[in-house]
């Protein structure tokens, strides 16, 4: 274990450890323009020297494994010097188009200038221009060639983590030029990673291109809904604005870094899979289709109920709960139904996605761990579809599940004429609305506060980003707003108390809370 | 990062209690406005009552018209002395023939806005937000597209300034960096008949 200083600290690191990640360690950022965490050292971009004692010349810090006794200055005069020649030499020939730039506001450069640079330029011929301007490089990504640095982390990461190997850097000196190999397209499911680690704004988001600045973003931690692996992200949204992008709030997902689930990336099937959230929601609750106040629609399902559980039929309510939902909601689901005797079931007939060896699992639901410890397996949800269509329901809860697309109109159509109420909850209208008898908006992920557990048994937390759209509510709310028409409230003021009481109930949940989950996530035991 | 952006609409009782802080605090701006607001309403309660004399009007209606008549034979006199060449140097009142003849206006003078152009006639402007990040009355709304130029790459395809709206700071003027937007039409009385008509969007800035 070398022992070294850097910049007066004293630390202690492991062998062969980097000074930048020594460095990382005591809270000391180098700057850094090829270095990045998750990929193999390339050490092309030199922006990263430091001063090493007893050497001649300054070391790039991403590069040079720490030795015992090594003294290390990131920020003498000497090294100040070398990062502002550096820094005017990578700008020699960068286009002063930060104003139609995507990247202005989050870019290296920008910010590497603003704290190491302030010079007057000294370049008295143009600017080396490239070929081609803009120029889409497959479904997601833009690339601009004469913005580009030429850092190859895009090149490292096809190489090394996609293993797709479209990158490449062609050319010598200033011909030199990043672009794809002939014939090649960035159409890989991961393309969207290489616009995050692109430090200028040489790839480019062809989803995100001039929907918004990055200075309007604020910035939430949430999980992606889209499988069950559950990668970190952090959803960016502006409200603030709404002429922009039709009214959306959502503006783009990025990647939040999780070494134990998705470490840097994330997949571009969750990546773009944002536009519900903003696009097509029921607002109001609607009975029959017409709209109705909460407290009625509420009052409908609890008179429907009511008899029933008083008759001691519950087993006459079929309930279609969903591993779409968070942990808090399937916990609403089971006090509410299932320990009153109503059929309940999640896994409802989906057709499998297709997953890879990655981050993308065939598994599309974010939370199916968490409800098969909620909810169980004892009933089928296919043999509560057969019963609903024998008739043998008074009362099927539907939780989101298009049951039109999995079962077809026809049968969508029986079912709803042979059971007293047909409730739909969900936050998107699709055709089974239209069947249902009563719609329910609730929320969508990014409205919501609870967790979800991955196919790692990770249970991960969400925080809410905004109010929901329209009226909608918390699916916990909603039941918990029944539960209490019903007589018997349940009495949960947040989802925090919902969690709390979660981890009493449910084994596996034991000892968890809020607090403890926080960033990183816990592992149900 | 701020993670709970509408906490105080989410926790009512974290509210109240930011709101206690803040009034507790003499500094801050609520207490400053809230004294005021007793201020004013201390002054309102204990008016001085009216004696009889000055419930006639006498007094305030004399004082009235000497005030003016005394700028009258004020400016009568410098006028006439103007006209025999002398006192050149005291100022006398002018009455401009508005709107007939509209007053003089400075050239650095800060009037409504236009969007300058190119030679082909597109906006110069190439969304990049500045103007609408810098607006502290939040009236500029652009909505950016793809030019299909790419050394232009970007455009606006809507630029709308709510005039009702905005305050003439001329930081939007400050802050492009393509001069696309400058406030030199020399043009003050924008009046209309409704708020929609105040909204000028991309055409309307473009005609002069």
């Amino acid at each position: 274990m070398p022992k070294l200083s850097i910049d007066g600290k004293q630390l202690e690191v492991p062998e062969g450890e980097t000074i930048i990640r020594a460095a990382k360690r005591v809270g000391i950022s180098i700057p850094h323009y090829c270095w990045h965490p998750a990929l193999p050292v390339a050490g092309n971009c030199r922006i990263c020297m430091v001063e090493v004692e007893k050497q001649p010349k300054p070391q790039i810090a991403c590069y040079t494994p720490v030795t015992d006794g090594m003294v290390v200055k990131t920020n003498s005069p000497k090294v100040l010097e070398v990062r502002r020649a550096v820094l005017e030499f990578l700008l020699v020939n960068h286009p002063l188009d930060c104003p139609v730039c995507d990247q202005a506001g989050e870019c290296k450069l920008q910010d590497y200038y603003m704290d190491h640079g302030q010079y007057d330029s000294r370049l008295a011929d143009m600017k080396v221009k490239k070929e081609k301007k803009a120029f889409a490089i497959g479904p997601t990504v833009m690339l601009d060639q004469e913005r580009c640095i030429l850092c190859t982390r895009c090149v490292r990461f096809t190489e090394h983590i996609t293993h797709t190997h479209e990158f490449g850097v062609f050319n010598r000196g200033d011909h030199s030029v990043l672009d794809l190999y002939p014939g090649k397209k960035l159409d890989n499911n991961y393309s969207g990673n290489v616009v995050d680690i692109c430090p200028v704004g040489a790839l480019t988001d062809r989803d995100f291109r001039f929907k918004c600045r990055v200075w309007y973003l604020e910035k939430t931690r949430s999980i992606c809904p889209g499988c069950s692996m559950g990668c970190n992200i952090t959803v960016e949204w502006d409200k603030s604005r709404p002429h922009q992008f039709k009214h959306a709030r959502v503006m783009r997902l990025k990647p939040r870094h999780n070494p134990d689930v998705n470490s840097y990336w994330m997949c571009d099937k969750g990546r773009y899979n944002y536009h519900f959230i903003d696009e097509n929601r029921i607002l109001e609750p609607q009975f029959k289709n017409d709209v109705m106040s909460w407290d009625k629609a509420i009052e409908v399902v609890a008179d429907t109920i009511r008899p029933i559980i008083q008759a001691n039929r519950a087993d006459k309510i079929g309930v279609l709960a969903s591993a779409q939902l968070t942990n808090e909601d399937l916990f609403l689901v089971r006090q509410l139904f299932k320990e009153t005797g109503a059929q309940v079931d999640f896994r409802v007939p989906e057709k499998p996605g297709e997953g890879d060896e990655f981050l993308l699992k065939a598994d599309r639901n974010p939370n199916t761990a968490g409800a098969l410890k909620i909810i169980g397996t004892d009933v089928q949800a296919e043999e509560i579809l057969k019963k609903a269509r024998q008739g043998a329901f008074e009362v099927l809860y539907v939780f989101g599940a298009d049951l039109v697309k999995l079962l077809g109109t026809e049968v969508v159509g029986e079912i709803a004429g042979k059971v007293k109420l047909f409730v739909y909850q969900g936050s998107n209208i699709n055709e089974t609305c239209l069947w249902a008898h009563l719609n329910l908006p609730s929320s969508v992920y990014a409205e919501k506060d609870g967790t979800l557990t991955n196919c790692q048994q990770k249970v991960q937390r969400l925080w809410p980003a905004f109010l929901p759209l329209g009226e909608a509510k918390a699916d916990w709310e909603i039941l918990s707003l029944i539960s209490e028409k019903l007589g018997k409230p349940l009495g949960y003021k947040n989802s925090s108390a919902v969690f709390d009481a979660l981890a009493k109930k449910v084994p596996g949940f034991a000892g968890m809370s809020y607090e403890k989950i926080s960033d990183s996530g816990m592992v149900l035991s | 990062m701020l993670d709970y952006k509408d906490e105080w609409l989410l926790d009512m009782g974290g509210m109240m209690e930011k709101n206690l802080e803040q009034y507790y605090d003499p500094t801050s701006l609520y207490a400053r406005l809230r004294l005021a607001q007793m201020k004013r309403a201390w002054k309102k309660e204990n008016r001085r009552k009216l004696t009889l004399w000055e419930r006639t009007y006498l007094p305030t209606l004399v004082s009235g018209v000497w005030l003016t008549s005394k700028h009258f034979f004020y400016n009568l006199m410098f006028h006439i002395l103007h006209l025999f060449g002398l006192a050149k140097d005291v100022k006398a009142a002018v009455t401009y023939q508005y709107p007939e003849k509209p007053r003089p206006l400075s050239p650095r003078l800060r009037t409504r806005h236009r969007l300058t152009k190119r030679a082909d006639g597109s906006p110069r402007c190439v969304a990049c937000m500045m103007c609408e990040t810098v607006c502290p009355a939040r009236c500029i709304e652009i909505t950016a597209a793809e030019h299909p130029d790419p050394n232009i790459e970007k455009y606006p395809a809507e630029f709308i300034i709510d005039l009702g709206k905005c305050v003439y700071c001329g930081f939007c003027v400050e802050v492009c960096p393509e001069d696309a937007i400058r406030m030199d039409t020399q043009r003050l009385d924008i009046a209309e008949y409704s708020r929609e008509e105040m909204i000028y969007n991309k055409k309307r800035l473009m005609e002069d």
